[in-house]
Order: C-alpha cells, then structure tokens, then sequence
C-alpha cells in the first residue's frame, strides 16, 4: 500500500478540479480582460452592451421639435428659451404613444429652484429675479398669473 | 430603503450617498477570522515548537480553529446583498481586489487545518470503524456511525507504527505550514482595510500587523476560556456522576476510585497560556498606540475630524472599553501573582471585548466620519430586529454568528474527540 | 555540498515553480487575447462643471433620478449638487438635502437629524453651488477593489457595473472617495453614475447635461481635439476634485473653491 500521506492532498485536488468545471459552467462565454487591463478592465464585455440598450426617457427638445415645431420656435425667442421642455413637461419617453400625455409639473417648487431669492454672489443664482414665497401670492400656482413660456411681465396672463 | 438607511444618523455636512455601509456583520468578520487565526497559533505552539504544556491545549485548540473556520465566512454571506453570488469570487476572481484572496487563503488554510486533524485523528478514525465493520446486524445509528468513519479514513486502515509516526511528521510540517498560512489569512483582513484609501482611519500599513497581533490574542483568550469552561464542566458532571454511582453502590468507596476523578482546569496549562496571551497582547497594543501617536504627530488633512472622532465621539469605546476594560484591567489581572482559574476566566473574557471593541472602534469608526470630513454619522446598532435586513445586520445577527462556534464545536467533538480520556493517544 | 552550479539550478526550479501559480491566477487565454481587441476607438469621455453658472436649480438631479430609473423617493443619487456658504465669521456651512433633486428653495442650512441654521443675507461672505457625479477617474479605485470583475472601465473609460455578477459586497462603496457609489434599493446592487451610458453611446448627451439650462454641465471626447469640452480643459484653468487621492478623476471643475469638499 502506498504512503497514506498524500490522501488529503488528493481530496484537496479533487476540490479545486471541482470548482474548476464549475467555473465552465457558471462564468460566462465573453468574461475576460478588457482594454484596461487586469486591474481596471477585468469584466464581461457583454454587461457594456446591457448598458447601452438601456432606454432613454429624455428626448430633448429637438425630439419635441418633431411635432411641436411651432412652440418650440415661440419659446426659443423667451427668457425661458434655455430650459429645456422636458424640465417641466416631464420625460417624453415614447409620447406620444408611451404616454399619451405627459404630467406637467406646474408647482410653485418648480419656479422656485430658480426663483427662491438666494443672495450669492459668487453663483449665477444672485443674478436670478427671486420672489419670497411667503410673501408673493401664497398657494397660487405661479402658472395663474406667469406665462412660463413668455416669462417677461408683457407675457402677464 | 436605501441599504444603511435604517441605522445610520448623519449629522452636518455628509455626501448624499454616504451610510454605514458596513455594519455589525463586518465587526464580527474579522472578530471571528482573527479567532481563527489565534487558536490555529496557539495549537501549533505545541506541535511546531514543542511546548509540552500545551498539549492539552494544542488538540483542543485545533478543533476549536476548524469549527471557527465555518463560522468566519458567516458573517461576509450575511453581509453581501446578494448571498446567492458569494460563490462568483472563486469563478472570476479579481486578484487586485483584496477580498478576492479570501477565497483562495481560506480555503488553503481550511485544507492545511482540515488535513492536520485529520492525521491527529486518522488512528481514532480508523478505531471506531473497525469494530463497527465487523459487527453484523448494525442498528441505523451504528451504519451511520460507520459510514462517516470510513468515510473520514479515506480508506487508509494502516494504524502500523511506521504509519503513525509519519502521521507525527506530517502533523509537524502541516502545523508549521499553517503558521504562516494563519497569519496571512488574517493579516489579509487588515489589508482589506489598510488598503482603502479613501478612509483617513483605515489607511495605514500597521493595520495587518494590528490585525494579527489582536487575533492572535483573541484567538489564545477564546481557547483558554473555552478550555477552563470545558474543563470546569467536565469536573462538575463527573462529579455528580460519581455522587450518583456513590448512592446506588456505597460500599464501593475506594480511595483508588477517587483518584480516577477528574480534574478542572489546570492551572499550569493556564499559567503557560496566559504567558504567552500577555505576549501578544502587549505587542498589540504597542502598535495601536503608535499608530495612534504617528496620526496625531504628523496630523495630516485627516487628522481634524479624527481627533474629533478619536478623542470626542469615540472616546468611551475607544479609551474606556477597548483600552481601559479590554486592555489595561485584564493586563493587570494576568500580571498580578498567583494567578487563578476564575481570575483568568474573568482575564480572557475582558480580552475578549477589548478585541471586539477594538474591530468595533476600527470598523463604525472609520465610517463614524464622513467623506467631506466635515459631517459624521452615527451607528445605531438594530436591537430588536423588523425585518431580514436588520436582523441580519443588528444584535440578532451578531449574537447568531458569534453563537454558532459552540454548538458547531460540540458537534464536532463528537467526531474528534478533544478531551484525552486516559490517555489513549500519545 | 552546494556548488554554485547547484544553486543556480535550485533557484531557477523553485523561480519557475513560484512563476507557475502566479501565472495560472492571472487566467491569461484566448478570451484576453479576443476581449483586448475591443480597444480604444479613439474617445474618452470627460465631463465639465462650470460652478460659476450653476444656481442649484437641481434639474440636473431630477432628469438623472428620472431616466436612470433611481428610485425617486430614496434618499440616493447618481449626481448631485452641493451648496457652500461661508459665513464673515469664517464658518462654512454646506448641505445638499436629498442631493438637491427638488433644488435649494430655502435660505435654512441643513445640518441633518432635522436641525437647520439660518445665516442672514449680511452675514455671507461668500456662496456658491457645486454639482457632483461620477468622476470616472483614470485610475478607479472602485474598480481596483471589485473582487468579481462586476465593476470595470470600458476602452471609453466610463466606469460601469454588471448588475448581472455583482455580489454586493459594497467594497467599491468604501473605495470610492467622492462618495458617488450606493446600493440600488431594488437591484441590491452597487450603482453609480455612467455618464448616461445609453445615451452617449447614441450620440446623445447624458441626461444631466440636456437638463442643465445655463450650460454648468458639458460632457465631451477628450482624445477629439476639437471638442469644445477639450479646448475649455486645455486651454483654461480647472481643477479636479481629491486630487492628492491619486485616482486622476476625470470631472474637470471651472471655478472650483478651496472650500469645496
């Protein structure tokens, strides 16, 4: 009979055989070192292209452009030209298919990220015309008396 | 909600996505490593170097290690937010992640204690299989009993004296391999932490050698008290055994008898340990408080908000719990004369919370700040458990895993018997 | 008797056989070979922040939570913006509540667990905001830590992290020093920012940039020397967030403070 000392060194090569063959089965085909190298680029290169399906919710307002081409030229002459329609309109996703409507978000909240007075001087935010809330027409959404579109008091619904 | 969310208080200036991560369970992960590295340290004291009064304690240490050994991953599976993938560490593993070692260290060590025991055992093994192989008309328990001993022979029924002493020799070389092998699983630990930089508390190179150093003495502490409860146990069922045989035969009084009685712990075998627990944990405490004093010599951008952590937030947990109780009271009580059982009991328990704490103070403390260095956030440790997530990550949780060594032992000392009764091996 | 013949072939044996297990863990074959042709198609993306036109809005928060599917409700974020207000008496207060997803509208500092400070218009001595997200840096210390491969650089050099294979073991979270990593509440896994991944690769901008109307955030290509990000970063004077973190973060800041965290 031969040593018997090699027994448990046996048992421990058939464990690692094992998790070795687990390894065929479990790792994926594509899983290997990318263009980073081991230490930045070791990954399954089909997880970049998951990413990259993934879907957009925000068109952009040249997506808008495509039907609403007459507010979006209107809009484009105001003050408000740099927000972007979806800021309010809400994500177009599919719109008009997938929603067929978009939930406006008329809040007062939403004038206020600009509009609350903050007196910084070292941001844009000092420059901006700011109401106090508090004072100026509590609980009225400000889209009753404000054109959001033409902000500019000629705009004065 | 938001992983964390539910213990953690931030308070000041703190980055939107900042929460105690890393909670209880990776308390109790390197707690629970470092006990394993410890009584693996300590068995091999008797096998590699041959100090004969811990040969008690070597086999018994040795079993101790092997069932700490299952426990110690307990507390990452717990930890991970998907369990079910702990196994993708061993199918692509990422070797400049210092987490991805652990699959391969552990498992290296768990073979290296694996196969220790097993020549430590292999005769007993192979005692109990025989006389089970011969007898015919075995009841279920027995063909059970047989089966896992002959499983656990590997087929090897060769107990010749040449054989046995390649055991010995096997044994040697497995208890010196496992020294290193031990160290490193556990100063691997303290690199997973060392290695962060992002985290002004963490990064340090001592942290492995902190690691180490704490392990082995909580590893010695954890076997000494499990060594002198086992012992005490051992005595007190014995001995209402024998009151129990003295009532039903009371001629049989013999003083022959009486000397078969067995004894508690003995106090040389205490002596010796405690030594070398003093040991280690001078030196353990050496390298935290150079640490320490390094940070606030050199008082770099961190150092700021780690002081007001260290000396303010922290500082009961820190310099009562960990330094006072765990530390400087238990160096007290093991350097004053004339040691006792009790007074070590009492020692190796103190030990083994100031190693607790300290994990604790290195683990929440380094989370106990924020990123900005300008905010900090509170651990609310979840007492009373509503849900998996804080049962896991809460009281429940950590009493769960720091339990299941005792019963896992248990089970295991029926396979390897650690207690020598009359001295049937060596 | 060690000659030195013998000792030479002693060292090489035991070099090789050292050399052996060091290769077999680097798993090198012919998948390295194919996945290394998927190199560099000559973009790199960066990002720009111009913290002097920022004013907090937080749009850039609502339109990242929106189309990158974060829950809108949790208290975790793709991107960010922080406020500073340093006060004459040389306090510095800063806060971004819910990552400032519904803006700054209030003058009340948050200093957490429900307490606020109110500083006086008189009393600022200087304020501004400072939008924060992924940093994607050149050396990621996230990806390093990743003990699985789910979290990598791509040739472009976004950071992403496979869903599909990440165990959750929140190592990058505690890597990361710009605090941009989070577990996902419904995936339970680490998430962060990707530049909008989906969208960049369509040509698109990401999200937070479209939603941006004072032109703080730009993404751009920064191996195109013509892209208007490109000449900004070459030509002006910006700064990177944490530089002495050695992780060359690849968020170039206009006008960045010495406040800034």
């Amino acid at each position: 009979m031969g040593s018997h000392v090699l027994r448990p060194l046996f048992v421990v090569v058939g464990l690692v055989a094992l998790v070795l063959i687990a390894r065929i089965f479990v790792v994926p085909e594509d899983f290997g070192v990318g263009a980073r190298g081991y230490m930045y680029g070791w990954h399954r290169p089909g997880n970049e292209e998951d990413w990259k399906n993934f879907t957009v919710k925000y068109r952009t307002a040249e997506y808008c452009n495509g039907c609403h081409a007459d507010k979006y030229t209107s809009i484009g002459q105001s003050a408000h030209a740099a927000i972007s329609c979806e800021n309010c309109h809400g994500p177009a996703g599919e719109h008009p298919s997938d929603p067929p409507k978009l939930a406006i978000d008329r809040s007062r909240e939403q004038c206020l990220r600009c509009h609350y007075p903050l007196p910084y001087a070292a941001s844009g935010r000092g420059g901006i015309r700011g109401v106090d809330p508090g004072q100026h027409n509590p609980g009225v959404e400000c889209s009753a008396c404000h054109n959001p579109h033409h902000p500019s008091l000629e705009g004065l619904k | 909600m938001v992983h964390g969310e539910a213990w953690t208080l931030k308070e000041l200036f703190t980055y939107p996505n900042e929460y105690i991560y890393w909670s209880i369970q990776i308390v109790m992960y390197p707690f629970m490593t470092g006990l394993v590295a410890g009584a693996f340290v300590l068995s091999s004291l008797y096998h590699v170097f041959g100090i004969k009064k811990l040969k008690d304690m070597a086999r018994f240490s040795l079993v101790f290690s092997f069932a700490l050994l299952f426990v110690a991953p307990m507390p990452l599976l717990f930890h991970l937010q998907q369990p079910l993938r702990g196994l993708y560490v061993f199918m692509t593993p990422h070797f400049t992640s210092a987490i991805a070692a652990f699959g391969i260290v552990f498992s290296t060590y768990g073979a290296i204690v694996a196969s220790e025991l097993w020549f430590v055992y292999r005769r007993h093994f192979v005692e109990a299989a025989l006389p089970l192989k011969e007898k015919s008309g075995k009841s279920p328990v027995e063909w059970f009993t047989y089966l896992v001993f002959c499983a656990l022979t590997l087929g090897v029924y060769d107990v010749s004296e040449k054989s046995l002493e390649k055991d010995e020799k096997a044994v040697k070389v497995l208890a010196a391999a496992g020294i290193p092998v031990a160290l490193f699983l556990h100063g691997y630990a303290g690199f997973i932490f060392g290695s962060v930089k992002a985290n002004a508390l963490w990064m340090t190179p001592l942290m492995p050698v902190i690691f180490i150093m704490s392990a082995i003495v909580s590893g010695i502490a954890l076997c000494m008290f499990t060594y002198i409860v086992a012992m005490e146990l051992r005595k007190l069922f014995s001995a209402s055994r024998r009151r129990a045989a003295f009532r039903a035969l009371p001629a049989d009084h013999s003083p022959a008898h009486q000397g078969r009685s067995l004894q508690g712990a003995e106090p040389g075998v205490i002596q010796i340990t405690s030594r070398y627990l003093l040991l280690f944990l001078v030196a353990a405490i050496s390298l935290e408080l150079l640490d320490l004093i390094f940070r606030g010599y050199t008082a770099v951008k961190s150092w700021d908000v780690l002081r007001s952590v260290i000396y303010g937030k922290d500082f009961i947990s820190i310099f009562i719990l960990q330094y006072g109780l765990g530390n400087l009271v238990p160096l007290i009580l093991f350097l004053m004369p004339g040691l006792t059982v009790r007074r070590a009991l009492l020692g190796t328990l103190l030990v083994l919370f100031g190693v607790f704490m300290m994990r604790w103070n290195v683990v929440i403390g380094g989370q106990a700040f924020s990123l900005t260095f300008a905010g900090y956030m509170h651990y609310h440790l979840p007492i009373i458990p509503h849900d998996y997530e804080t049962f896991k990550e809460g009281l429940a949780g950590a009493l769960t895993v720091g339990l299941m060594p005792f019963p896992l032992f248990w089970v295991m000392s029926k396979i390897f018997p650690v207690f020598d009764s009359g001295g049937r091996h060596e | 008797m060690i000659t030195r013949r013998n000792f030479l072939r002693s060292a090489l044996a035991g070099a090789a056989g050292l050399a052996l297990p060091i290769t077999a863990l680097e798993l090198l074959g012919p998948r390295r070979l194919r996945a290394e042709r998927y190199d560099s198609s000559g973009v790199r993306w960066v990002f720009l922040v111009d913290t002097y036109k920022c004013v907090g809005c937080g749009l850039c928060v609502k339109a990242c939570k929106q189309e990158n599917e974060i829950p809108y409700d949790a208290n975790v974020t793709r991107t960010w913006v922080e406020r500073y207000v340093l006060t004459r008496d040389n306090r510095l207060f800063a806060d971004s509540p819910k990552g400032a997803r519904d803006g700054f509208i209030t003058s009340r500092i948050d200093l957490g667990q429900g307490r606020y400070q109110d500083i006086k218009k008189e009393d600022i001595k200087k304020a501004f905001f400072v939008p924060k997200l992924c940093n994607q840096c050149e050396n990621p210390p996230c990806v390093q830590v990743c003990p699985v491969g789910a979290t990598y650089q791509a040739a472009d050099g976004v950071v992403l992290v496979d869903r599909k294979w990440c165990i959750g073991c929140g190592y990058c979270i505690m890597a990361c020093p710009y605090g941009v990593r989070f577990f996902h509440p419904n995936y339970h896994v680490a998430e962060k920012c990707n530049f909008c991944y989906h969208r960049i690769t369509r040509g698109m901008k990401s999200a937070c940039v479209d939603a941006c109307p004072f032109g703080a955030r730009q993404i751009g290509n920064i191996k195109d020397p013509d892209d208007p990000v490109t000449k900004v970063i070459m030509t002006e004077r910006v700064a990177v967030l944490k530089e002495e973190y050695g992780t060359k973060p690849q968020v170039y800041y206009l006008g960045l403070s010495k406040e800034v965290r």
